[in-house]
């Protein structure tokens, strides 16, 4: 059912006691033309646009939780397209324009909201690595906005503008950057994937690939086996484990990467706004509270959880940014395990095995991809060829030498 | 977390910078028919979920370099040993 104001109107009448679940909850079938590992964001809007755009609807999602309980549900739902070198800005502009058609498209309420993304500056050389960002964004037709310290007071009175050591001397601002309901997104696309026949199968763990003479044959999992021609892996944190099962070491690794959110408060902060002396970045949720993160924890980890001396380093800089959230509580944190590449950019690949292609790489900017990483994922999957969009992601150049290191740090993924 | 250095006890992880993977082998010849080694060093990871060994550098004490053994799924620390010293063992295993 198409969900409009009449049938929520027709519902009212029954008490709202009579909507049809989102999605069904099938058993899997012996075979699939396109199985995808991993029932997340990435996984979700793969299938969706397999059967969209490309007609593929015997697909099966695979998800060994339940229905987004990993990285799409776990980040702090900021979206932006504000990059710097060649290869990025197409693909996360293309993002960001799905995300502003995406509610229209699937027909389910994401809270898609352009609020704005500020990144602060709070020295002369910052500034100018600002403003070459900003030109190189508009170069590819995104928009960016340097602001002056006046500028942004007036969007944010409340920063810390006379900081001594690190005085806040203005902004690039991404008005079309914002943030997105993120369980939403993942509602939204199995959805939308499975009212055109996709089967999302939770609680379902692949335990093994099968692979004869170089291709793909299917995926053992808790359920039995499950035969496909086309397989591809969307499995975020746990990509290393699961390639793994196909024979593939990988420039990845998993790491944990934690995220706040603060008790309920009134409309304070109306934007996003991220530190240019720490790593710390935050927006207000509908609810109130104020949704923050930082930096990675540094260790690898598989553990959905981090440790204080990250707490107290996220915190210290959320208050240098911002002094009057120093009494706010913190009403919960968690931990996401993020695929960290060696360049700090995705993977968007086919494999050297025949029919197993590679979704992997996020580290920890996956949430603002979701759209462009299904639909280009998809694209790769159907054509057996990257589409023009993802053609830098590709697996072998690490190999070749064409990396995409946007922090410029090299092959430390513990620091991109 | 707490890290046992063998020179200064148990100290909380803040003291220390990791810097990764200590099972990977830096090739020893500059030969481009050695790229492959290289790119193996460089690049890929076993990542393993579970016990880990990795190095880390106690920059804020004695400033030595440690290898680690630890539990990636639950962060449990198995043991510590100097970087030197690991490298030594396993170096004489290697040659046994």
């Amino acid at each position: 059912m198409r969900y409009s104001v009449f049938s929520l109107l027709k519902n009212s009448f029954s008490g709202h006691k009579n909507w049809a679940p989102a999605w069904r909850e099938p058993q899997p079938k012996k075979e699939y033309d396109v199985i995808i590992v991993g029932g997340g964001g990435h996984g979700l809007a793969t299938a969706y646009y397999l059967a969209k755009e490309h007609g593929i609807t015997n697909v099966a999602v695979l998800e060994k939780g339940w229905l987004g309980s990993g990285n799409i549900g776990r980040n702090t739902t900021i979206i932006r397209s504000n990059y710097l070198l060649v290869g990025n800005n197409p693909f996360y502009e293309w993002s960001l324009k799905l995300w502003e058609g995406l509610e229209q498209d699937f027909n389910f309420n994401a809270m898609v909201s352009q609020r704005g993304v500020l990144n602060l500056y709070h020295s002369d050389p910052q500034r100018d690595a600002y403003a070459r960002r900003g030109n190189a964004m508009r170069l590819d037709g995104v928009d960016s906005e340097l602001l002056d310290r006046e500028a942004v007071r007036e969007m944010a009175p409340f920063l810390s503008f006379d900081n001594a050591r690190f005085p806040i001397m203005g902004g690039l601002l991404q008005r079309r950057g914002g943030t997105v309901r993120h369980d939403g997104v993942a509602w939204g696309y199995a959805r939308g994937a499975d009212l055109r026949g996709v089967d999302i199968i939770q609680n379902c763990e692949v335990t093994g690939i099968r692979i004869e003479n170089g291709k793909v044959q299917g995926v053992e999992t808790n359920k039995g086996y499950i035969g496909c021609k086309k397989l591809g892996l969307a499995a975020a944190g746990n990509t290393g484990e699961v390639a793994a099962m196909a024979g593939m070491k990988l420039p990845i690794e998993s790491h944990v990467l934690q995220a706040f959110v603060s008790e309920g408060i009134k409309p304070y902060l109306d934007t996003v706004i991220t530190y240019g002396v720490g790593h710390f970045y935050v927006s207000q949720s509908d609810k109130g509270g104020l949704v923050f993160g930082g930096d990675l924890d540094g260790y690898n980890s598989y553990a959905r959880r981090g440790n204080m001396p990250t707490v107290e380093h996220v915190i210290e800089a959320g208050v240098a940014m911002i002094p009057g959230i120093a009494r706010i509580r913190v009403l919960r944190s968690w931990g996401g395990i993020m695929d960290m590449s060696m360049d700090g950019s995705p993977i968007i690949d086919k494999t050297h095995v025949d029919g197993l292609y590679l979704n992997c790489g996020w580290c920890y900017g996956g949430f603002k991809a979701t759209p462009a990483s299904g639909w280009c994922f998809a694209h790769t999957i159907a054509k057996n060829e990257a589409h023009a969009l993802n053609a830098p992601y590709r697996l072998d150049r690490f190999r070749r030498g064409y990396m995409i290191d946007e922090k410029g740090v090299g092959a430390t993924p513990n620091l991109h | 977390m707490l890290i046992k250095c063998p020179y200064c006890g148990p100290r909380p992880s803040e003291e220390f910078t990791i810097l990764g993977d200590a099972s990977v082998r830096r090739p020893t010849s500059n030969d481009p028919a050695t790229m492959d080694q290289w790119f193996d060093y460089v690049y890929l990871r076993d990542n393993p979920k579970g016990r880990y060994k990795e190095y880390w550098h106690h920059g804020g004490g004695c400033r030595s370099w440690l290898v680690v053994d630890r539990d990636t799924q639950t962060h449990e620390i198995f043991g510590t040993q100097a970087a030197r010293d690991a490298t030594l063992a396993e170096n004489k295993k290697g040659n046994s």
